[in-house]
């Protein structure tokens, strides 16, 4: 397919550079356009799953059983008036929404979706993720900082304190997911994980597992980690004073970084593209051990729905018991959960550590 | 004619020293933070076209995903009153003048013209495709300079440890949850089963 397109570039007679631009620009709108999609529609699952858990039914006027919700949300919230509050500083307070979304985003860049599959193939693509995922967090502070308001302060401070608490431990859980691969490249950790559901990270590297999706839950400041909005007590924390497009660049980046998070968990623990039937002798040949994207947005989508039914099902967390619960639980787990996963390297335990299988 | 790569270090290197100059000359402390972030993060950029690309993560990844977010969290909890800030202005100038002067005569000593220039540094031979830069540098720390590595390490530990002893303190007169012992409470503790007659006596 890219070698048809330089074909056809070639014909019309672009320069080489030009033609590797139009190649990245397409490979870039071919992973965007799904994935704000994606977003959009999540949007609608997140209200149609908990009306369903609340025992309600939820969006059902726009279009055939509210299918077109997404879009008519979209529509509104386009013509409305970004209104920007009296004393704010007026240029960060449109940039913030920007730099939240810009590295929710750029993120996806080294995404691989298949083996070969992927936009940039980097080599230490688990940290350039890490590293852009905690740009994400001074969207929200300016956001606070700039809306001239106090609610919108505290709010942005909550955020601050807590993204940053949970990215050690994150950081922790991914240092056990990249010893055990013995590689940061996420196509060569997926690669790590083969032969089938049991060879899978999720079990040996469980807790570093529980973790790494709650401190990630907790990173999105999704409920019930969602502090920095607060609804009932900081109105709406730091995007109380945004409405219009300026407000959904906010809840557009909230969702694709909660995709991304899910898509993480589902790739660097469940075994991204491969299957779960693989290695199991009924199965050996049929398409269904055969490794494919199909199965990377199955086990995605079971880690988005994780967060819509953690939305449903439990309160708030105090401010406190947030800290308590990444410095005091989280940290140390990760902490002792390296040191097991080191000696059963040594040791060479299981499918998961025997010889040869990485580690260089 | 200038390569790509060339196009882009001049273009990061004008972001740099443009950002440099406004964290210094800025009036908004918060402003002057934000600027600072913009020059690491182009820093990061500029060392991604050396092929330090684990260092320019890390870079991102420790200044501005965590030590530039504190810093704008203390910025922002201070109430900076400028007027104040710039009271002294003229009675500090000559000693401030006098030590800015010093600082560049060092400056140019140490990373002066003299020090730069093609002809002093060989040519860059570029790496294969294949080259990890993070696997050089794990082997490099953790063979070579190992003892460095772990010293450093320490020194740091001790730093986080005499600053969390060095600002605790412990009031007596504030409760705090003990969350062990609100795990561990029982139903015995909490509640007591008292049996009784349904109703009253009739009489």
């Amino acid at each position: 397919m890219v070698e048809s397109i330089l074909s056809l570039l070639t014909l019309l007679g672009f320069p080489d550079w030009l033609q590797s631009v139009i190649i990245i620009m397409l490979k870039i709108v071919v992973i965007l356009i799904p994935l704000l999609t994606a977003v959009a529609y999540f949007t609608l699952a997140e209200r149609k799953v908990i009306a369903y858990m609340h025992v309600r039914i939820g969006p059902n006027r726009v279009g055939p059983r509210g299918l077109l919700q997404p879009i008519a949300d979209a529509v509104k919230l386009m013509f409305k008036e970004i209104i920007i509050p009296h004393g704010a500083d007026k240029a960060l307070f449109l940039f913030a929404p920007v730099l939240s979304m810009a590295p929710a985003l750029a993120a996806w860049a080294v995404i691989p979706f298949e083996a070969e599959m992927v936009l940039a193939q980097v080599d230490a693509s688990l940290l350039y993720i890490l590293a852009l995922t905690s740009m994400g967090v001074y969207g929200v502070i300016i956001a606070g900082w700039a809306s001239n308001s106090k609610y919108a302060l505290l709010g942005a401070m909550r955020s601050a304190a807590q993204i940053v608490s949970y990215e050690i431990a994150m950081g922790f859980a991914l240092v056990g997911v990249l010893m055990a691969a013995g590689s940061i490249n996420l196509g060569e950790i997926v690669m790590g994980q083969q032969g089938g559901f049991w060879h899978w990270y999720w079990l040996p590297l469980f807790p570093l597992f529980v973790i790494y999706f709650i401190s990630g839950v907790a990173e999105t400041n999704r409920a019930p980690f969602d502090v920095a909005e607060g609804e009932s007590e900081i109105v709406a924390g730091f995007h109380v004073d945004y409405s219009g497009m300026a407000f959904a660049v906010f809840f557009l980046a909230e969702y694709a970084n909660m995709i991304l998070v899910a898509m993480l968990a589902a790739l660097m623990f469940l075994g991204g593209w491969l299957s779960p039937f693989e290695g199991i002798g009924i199965f050996a040949d049929s398409w269904l051990a055969a490794p494919s994207i199909l199965w990377l947005l199955v086990k995605t989508s079971l880690f988005m729905f994780l967060y819509l039914w953690f939305r449903a099902t439990f309160p708030r967390y105090r401010y406190d018991q947030i800290m308590r619960l990444g410095w005091k639980v989280f940290i140390p787990i990760t902490i002792v959960w390296i040191l097991v996963i080191g000696v059963a390297i040594v040791a060479e335990v299981g499918p998961w550590f025997a010889a040869g299988v990485a580690h260089g | 004619m200038i390569s790509f790569a060339q196009t882009l270090f001049y273009l990061f290197s004008a972001i740099i020293i443009f950002a440099a100059l406004r964290v210094v000359t800025v009036r908004n402390p918060i402003h002057a933070a934000l600027y600072l972030v913009l020059t690491f993060f182009t820093t990061a950029a500029l060392w991604i076209l050396l092929e330090a690309e684990f260092l320019a993560i890390t870079l991102v990844l420790v200044y501005v995903g965590a030590v530039m977010v504190l810093f704008l969290f203390v910025i922002m909890m201070l109430d900076i009153d400028l007027a104040v800030m710039r009271e002294g202005f003229v009675r500090s100038l000559p000693v401030a003048g006098l030590v800015a002067l010093v600082m560049l005569a060092i400056m140019v000593m140490v990373v002066g013209p003299q020090h730069f220039g093609m002809a002093l540094y060989p040519a860059v031979t570029p790496h294969a495709a294949d080259y990890s830069n993070t696997r050089e540098l794990g082997r490099l720390l953790y063979t070579v300079y190992l003892y460095p590595f772990e010293i450093a390490a320490v020194i740091l530990l001790v730093a986080i440890v005499a600053a969390i002893a060095l600002t605790l303190r412990q009031r007596k007169d504030s409760r705090y949850q003990q969350v062990e012992l609100q795990v561990a409470v029982e139903r015995n503790d909490r509640l007591r089963i008292v049996s009784m007659p349904a109703e009253e006596p009739r009489p």
